[in-house]
């Protein structure tokens, strides 16, 4: 399992590609961001290596977000979400966890602090998790999760989306983000997708509709790359001190 | 020209408000879909090493603690060697490293009990003082914070990490407050004058 693809230096994150710490339009940020600048370094063995998952603990309904809570199907538009975890070598990431997480059909999330009028669905429980394969490969079965509003501004909605927990082979690949759908007119108009200052990066968190992986008669599929922090791959490297 | 070709970092957004959902369903209340929810101990019976528990908060600007705040936690073993993948060798088949820790709904305090860990080479051969490495993210960070906790009781003057904070009096910020035989303490602040030092690493 032992290859260079989990060994060697990180890439510097682009910090101007990601979202700032400080961002009024999504509130919460506001107190919730370090002022001070953050320390700068490379990578060192506590960031370049990281956890490891093996397929034996994932449940077979795991990634399959319509029948894991209760065995009945959960509402909604049936789709497929599926990718690639890539690091930005272009080298896809085997044995990686993927975890996601989503409101339902109606955009409603199963938590008690979520009191938005749309009903909760007995069958969705709103979670899912794989390990990708040997191409960084990953695939779920799930609904469409609905827009819903939220309280930040008066009239703010999220746009559908769905929550993505990713691990590299190192913890310093860490990485949350959120998926959107191609076309929707919700993306354009939220704070939290604003977040992200350039239009280029806010387009790579979009997924297009996959009507290749769409299955007729029984659901469509959106295609939603994952690229992690890459790694140098030098002989000049980790030179000892002195040399 | 050519192009470079490299493909960018996937943005990354806020874990939000419901990260708990997708994480820890079942602390959360959500059972059934997992059997346990991962990362919960980042050791097994028979880890070598001394056992200590980390306790904490995470707090914002307004000094107010975070009830949705999540933490994971990645360290190496007693001998220093990480589990998985260390090019160095195998570590203790007892330490699995991480751990996922959740802020008390109620309270926000949080738990880490676990083994200190050895000390870890820099990438030029000097030794970095014993830490373990903290990824935070919660509704209103829009990306997870990088930090670490060292440990009072140990030698950190000569870690080439903290070395490199200029604002001296900021180091203290990364070290974890001994309260108790192998009890510490270690709050994290996001924002103002205690200002947790994050790395961008
Ligand atoms: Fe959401």
């Amino acid at each position: 399992m032992k290859n260079d693809i989990d060994r060697g230096p990180l890439f510097f994150r682009d910090r101007d590609w990601h979202p700032a710490a400080y961002t009024p339009g999504y509130k919460t940020s506001m107190t919730r961001a370090p002022f001070r600048p953050l320390v700068a370094l490379g990578s060192t063995l506590s960031e370049e290596t990281g956890p490891a998952f093996g397929h034996t603990m994932i449940g077979a309904l795991d990634n399959n977000l319509i029948l894991n809570f209760t065995g009945q199907p959960a509402i909604g538009e049936r789709i497929i979400m599926h990718g690639r975890v890539l690091d930005e070598n272009g080298r896809g990431i085997p044995n990686v966890l993927v975890e996601i997480w989503q409101a339902n059909a109606g955009g409603r999330y199963r938590h008690k602090k979520d009191n938005y009028a749309a009903p909760l669905d007995p069958n969705f429980g709103g979670c899912g998790r794989t390990i990708s394969g040997p191409d960084g490969s990953y695939e779920f079965l799930t609904v469409r999760p609905g827009a819903y509003p939220w309280p930040n501004h008066v009239n703010n909605w999220r746009p559908m989306h769905i929550h993505i927990s990713v691990f590299g082979s190192g913890f310093g690949q860490r990485l949350i983000t959120q998926m959107y759908f191609e076309g929707d007119p919700l993306i354009a108009k939220c704070p939290i997708v604003k977040t992200i200052g350039q239009e280029k990066a806010i387009q790579a968190l979009v997924a297009p509709l996959d009507m290749n992986r769409a299955i007729p008669m029984d659901c469509l599929a959106y295609k939603f790359d994952i690229v992690l922090r890459g790694r140098r791959q030098s002989f000049f490297e980790n030179r000892k001190e002195g040399l | 020209m050519q192009k470079l070709d490299y493909l960018k970092e996937s943005p990354s957004q806020t874990a939000g408000p419901y990260v708990h959902i997708g994480l820890t369903p079942n602390k959360l209340g959500i059972p059934g879909i997992y059997p346990t929810d991962l990362g919960e101990s980042p050791i097994r019976e028979g880890a070598k090493g001394e056992q200590i528990t980390i306790v904490g908060t995470v707090q914002d600007g307004a000094g107010m603690i975070l009830r949705d705040a999540l933490i994971e936690s990645w360290q190496a073993d007693a001998e220093g060697i990480y589990p998985g993948n260390d090019p160095r060798g195998a570590a203790d088949p007892n330490v699995t490293g991480w751990a996922r820790i959740i802020a008390d709904f109620d309270s926000g305090e949080w738990t880490l009990s676990t083994i200190k860990p050895g000390r870890v080479p820099f990438p030029d051969g000097r030794m970095m003082a014993p830490h373990i490495a903290l990824w935070v993210v919660a509704r209103g960070v829009n990306l997870g914070l990088q930090t670490r906790i060292y440990f009072e009781d140990e030698d950190n003057e000569s870690c080439p990490v903290l070395q490199r904070i200029e604002h001296r009096p900021r180091v203290n910020t990364l070290i974890a407050k001994k309260t108790a035989d192998g009890t510490y303490r270690f709050d994290i602040v996001l924002q103002g004058e205690n200002e947790t030092v994050f790395f961008d690493i």
